[in-house]
């Protein structure tokens, strides 16, 4: 009954409207003028509203910055979190001016060079090779500086010295995340895909002297000012290990083992003073993996070495977990 | 001569071999997917800006099963997601623009009788038909349409035990896309072999409107590219049917290890963004050679710069094809590799740049009349500002490591690429409109339509850079597992809102399309007082264009508000006066 009502109603929205518009164009007709020919106030309308809702637009998108700003993430929480998000402000400035600039030029040139009566007669200038040139070496130039501060700070990140970062496996399946730690040897065991199974939720092959002593956790702790080398894998489809505070982002991709190095520079503790208590690190996926995909996070902790060597500590090693089960 | 012959409704309005004929069939076919794929956006906005609560509507659409009780269940998200991107890029703004304006326009701005082959452009809509069929049946599947996102990276598009969305839905898209790239070969040859060949006397390629230009190299984009994604997913179709491990390795799912080794979701994604980075100007550059027309036409003025329009279109195109990484920067790709794709990604900014200068150029000193098309390009260039500057940030490596696969994303591509294009097919419809029904659309409604447009377009898409910079991913069901997300919601409802004005009043724009079409004022020959070839061919649109010899020409598309002559347009088919110049 409803939908029925729905129809009708819609059908005679529909009706509604055509006869509107039929007896406009009548009446028009009646007139003698032609109702879709745009006249000398249309264009005045029209350039008018181009140029004020333009500027409303212009204004919108302050507004927004001021109230929504707040809500941005905080500053970055690593070593080369800052120089990106130098880069970041850098890049950011430069595209707003030349967005206001561009705007700005744009909705003047429609306020102002609207037609007007039909004597008005457009400027014809078809090229100008001077112009061209300036405009196309003026965003080179730019380019060029973006390009290279880019590609200096991409190239600092990728190429971190690793030699003395702690290495810390994280494992992503549908739906949750699992970190293995490399225990006192300092190295994690092999894995194989085929021996994952009930409590070596990670594959780990346990003929490996090197896989004894690892640790498996369900949260991730790091130590604030060393250096941490994140090994990513995944049990079944992509993934991807998302740490916004650290601008930390690396996918896990199945049959590769894909890594990312950073030096967490707060601890949590430090950020719950600065963001409110109920602030957490976080590790999320960034990659559509299925229907819990919007749920799956692992909780991430920055501490300092001695909480975290306590923390530690209280985990069983692997050989422990799955020795004892047998 | 004259090609009036018999025709029967199945020969004239079905199986027809006009050129015209068909790109009508490729406009209303895109149309009709458009309002399914907004359809779909509205359906998941709900959710996003109400998460959890009930909604008839979503009942209403979707059944007991995908939405109980009135709220969206998540799988069906994901599905809506995948298809709203699917439909929108490749059925709206490829076939639905391209299929449309090259079909339309070609013949007529070049002046040739219709396309190189009539027939094989009438299989390409075929195809193209077949693919949407495939395409809906898809959405009626027991476990649902495709929902591993519209990039179907396996292999999450390669299980079924992933997403109940790879099952049959997941074939089904395969089959559609082979059929729709089929579609996109057939008539991307066709294309390019009329432009080449079958140009009107005196129409060298240094005389060919921008349009021209533009339909040309999409064309050639597209006969390079989408052979790749072709193969790309009939490796996926290999092994997701037939056992093979071209694209999964050691994968452990439901408990159980599966058999394959060796492959590499990476491999996928390259062949994916080989086609799916040009597919960004596949649907791109149609608008922006449409656009230049009609912003000339408009301004009653040459359009600045022709040469360094055509050279900066053919560097886009090139550039475009040595891009595709900036998809892939924290995939685990070599790093080196990301640096070279970071150079090439913002090189693009330079052409880019100088369209954009050119058209404020072509502004400057203009006569400029406001008519609903002048509204849409006007559009373009706005949005082709804003989206195009986010791409500096996205194309940068280093940056996109917090932005990637976050809102940022959405923001940046639905403006630089969706309303681009969309802005592109607006302006395109209404200034052919005349040409192709021989009535005018009704002028307040358009005027109408582009202010409700252009304020909730932006209104959706701008507040979603800083859902973005405050980290939120895309595709995320609900934002409300994570409490840093908590502040966002007044964000979300603001996008709904506006997301559901900007549907709306779509419709408004379908009703003026279809009333215009059978009610709407008789148009003139050449109602925009415009210079390019199609106005010069009669009201009565007859298969074959004109009904005696084809117009020769004698001068560019751009001679408007030329010193000298009497009236601020010269047709290209108008001779050189005694010592004018050409340009």
């Amino acid at each position: 009954m409803t939908n029925l009502l729905i129809i009708l109603i819609a059908f005679l929205v529909i009706a509604t409207l055509v006869q509107i518009l039929r007896v406009g164009e009548l009446l028009s007709e009646v007139r003698n003028l032609d109702v879709n020919k745009v006249t000398e106030k249309d264009n005045k309308t029209q350039s008018f509203l181009m140029g004020s809702v333009g500027i409303l637009f212009l204004v919108s998108c302050v507004w927004q910055y001021f109230s929504w700003e707040h809500l941005m993430l905080p500053a970055a929480s690593s070593e080369h979190g800052v120089t990106i998000d130098k880069l970041m402000a850098f890049t950011m400035i430069l595209i707003i001016v030349v967005f206001f600039i561009l705007h700005i030029i744009l909705f003047y040139f429609l306020y102002k060079y609207r037609k007007g009566d039909d004597n008005d007669v457009a400027y014809y200038y078809p090229h100008n090779n001077k112009l061209e040139l300036i405009w196309t070496i003026a965003p080179t130039i730019v380019l060029t500086v973006v390009i290279l501060y880019g590609l200096s700070v991409w190239d600092q990140i990728t190429n971190a010295d690793t030699s003395k970062s702690q290495v810390i496996e994280v494992y992503g399946k549908q739906f949750d995340w699992m970190a293995r730690y490399p225990g006192e040897d300092e190295t994690l065991g092999s894995y194989n895909y085929k021996l994952v199974q009930g409590l070596n939720a990670l594959g780990v092959d346990m003929q490996d002297e090197a896989s004894l002593d690892d640790k498996l956790t369900r949260e991730l702790h790091l130590v604030v000012d060393e250096p941490v080398l994140l090994k990513l894998r995944s049990q079944d489809i992509i993934h991807s290990a998302f740490l916004p505070h650290f601008r930390v982002q690396m996918n896990c991709v199945p049959g590769m083992s894909t890594q990312f190095a950073f030096t967490p520079t707060k601890t949590t503790s430090e950020m719950k003073e600065q963001e409110g208590d109920s602030f957490e690190y976080v590790l999320l996926c960034n990659k559509i993996c299925g229907a819990a995909h919007y749920n799956m996070q692992m909780k991430v902790v920055v501490e300092t070495q001695e909480e975290y060597d306590n923390w530690l500590s209280q985990k069983n090693t692997l050989s422990e977990k799955l020795i004892t089960k047998k | 001569m004259s090609d009036h012959h018999n025709e029967t409704f199945i020969s004239k309005y079905i199986f027809s071999l006009d050129h015209k004929m068909i790109a009508k069939q490729f406009l209303i076919t895109g149309m009709f997917m458009g309002v399914v794929g907004m359809l779909m956006s509205i359906l998941f906005r709900l959710q996003l800006s109400n998460p959890g609560e009930s909604f008839a509507i979503l009942e209403w659409f979707l059944g007991d099963k995908w939405a109980p009780g009135g709220v969206l269940d998540p799988n069906m998200y994901l599905a809506l997601v995948t298809m709203h991107g699917t439909i929108l890029i490749f059925w709206v703004l490829t076939a639905g623009l391209t299929g449309t304006f090259a079909n339309f326009l070609i013949p007529l701005q070049i002046g040739a009788r219709d396309m190189a082959s009539g027939f094989i452009n009438m299989l390409s809509y075929w195809f193209f038909f077949a693919a949407t069929v495939v395409l809906l049946i898809s959405l009626f599947v027991e476990t649902g349409p495709a929902s591993a996102g519209w990039t179907i990276y396996p292999p999450l598009s390669a299980l079924p035990q992933a997403i109940p969305g790879s099952g049959l839905g997941q074939d089904l898209w395969l089959i559609s896309m082979t059929l729709f790239i089929v579609s996109s070969l057939l008539g991307g040859l066709n294309y390019i072999v009329t432009i080449l060949n079958l140009r009107t006397k005196g129409m060298s390629m240094s005389r060919l409107p921008l349009t021209m230009w533009a339909l040309l190299i999409v064309a050639i984009l597209g006969v390079l590219s989408f052979p790749v994604l072709l193969s790309a997913s009939l490796l996926l179709i290999f092994d997701r049917s037939f056992g093979t491990s071209f694209y999964l390795s050691d994968i452990v799912i439901g408990g159980e290890a599966l058999h394959h080794t060796g492959g590499s979701p990476i491999l996928f994604e390259h062949l994916f963004w080989f086609l799916g980075h040009p597919e960004v100007y596949i649907i791109l550059l149609p608008a922006l050679g449409i656009v230049s027309e009609i912003i000339s036409v408009n301004s009653r003025k040459p359009i600045f710069g022709y040469k360094a329009m055509v050279i900066s279109l053919i560097a886009i195109a090139f550039l475009s094809f040595i891009v595709w990484g900036h998809h892939m920067f924290i995939t685990g790709m070599d790093p080196f590799l990301g640096s070279v794709f970071t150079f090439t990604t913002l090189l693009i900014a330079i052409p880019s740049a100088v369209k954009v200068f050119n058209y404020l150029a072509t502004l400057w000193r203009a006569s400029i009349r406001f008519t609903p098309a002048m509204l849409f390009a006007i559009g373009f260039v706005s949005t082709f500002i804003t989206g195009g500057l986010t791409g500096l940030i996205l194309g940068d490596s280093a940056l996109d490591i917090n932005v990637h696969d976050t809102y940022f994303v959405v923001g940046h591509f639905h403006i630089v690429m969706g309303l681009s294009a969309i802005y592109g097919m607006f302006a395109g419809v209404y200034h052919w409109f005349p040409k192709m029904y021989g009535r005018m659309m009704n002028k307040k409604l358009g005027y109408f339509h582009f202010w409700v447009t252009f304020i909730s377009a932006y209104g959706v898409f701008f507040p979603m850079h800083f859902l973005g910079l405050a980290g939120l991913p895309r595709r995320y069901y609900t934002n409300s597992a994570f409490p840093m997300f908590d502040g966002l919601s007044d964000i979300n409802e603001i996008i709904t809102f506006f997301a559901i004005l900007g549907g709306v009043v779509q419709l408004l724009f379908i009703f003026n399309f279809f009333y215009s079409i059978f009610k709407g004022t008789k148009a003139t020959e050449n109602p925009w007082r415009s210079n390019t070839l199609e106005w010069t061919t009669p009201i009565e649109r007859i298969h074959g264009n004109w009904p005696g010899k084809i117009p020769s020409v004698h001068r560019w598309a751009y001679d408007y508000s030329k010193p000298g002559s009497d009236k601020d347009f010269i047709p290209q088919t108008e001779p050189l006066k005694e010592g004018e110049t050409e340009h």
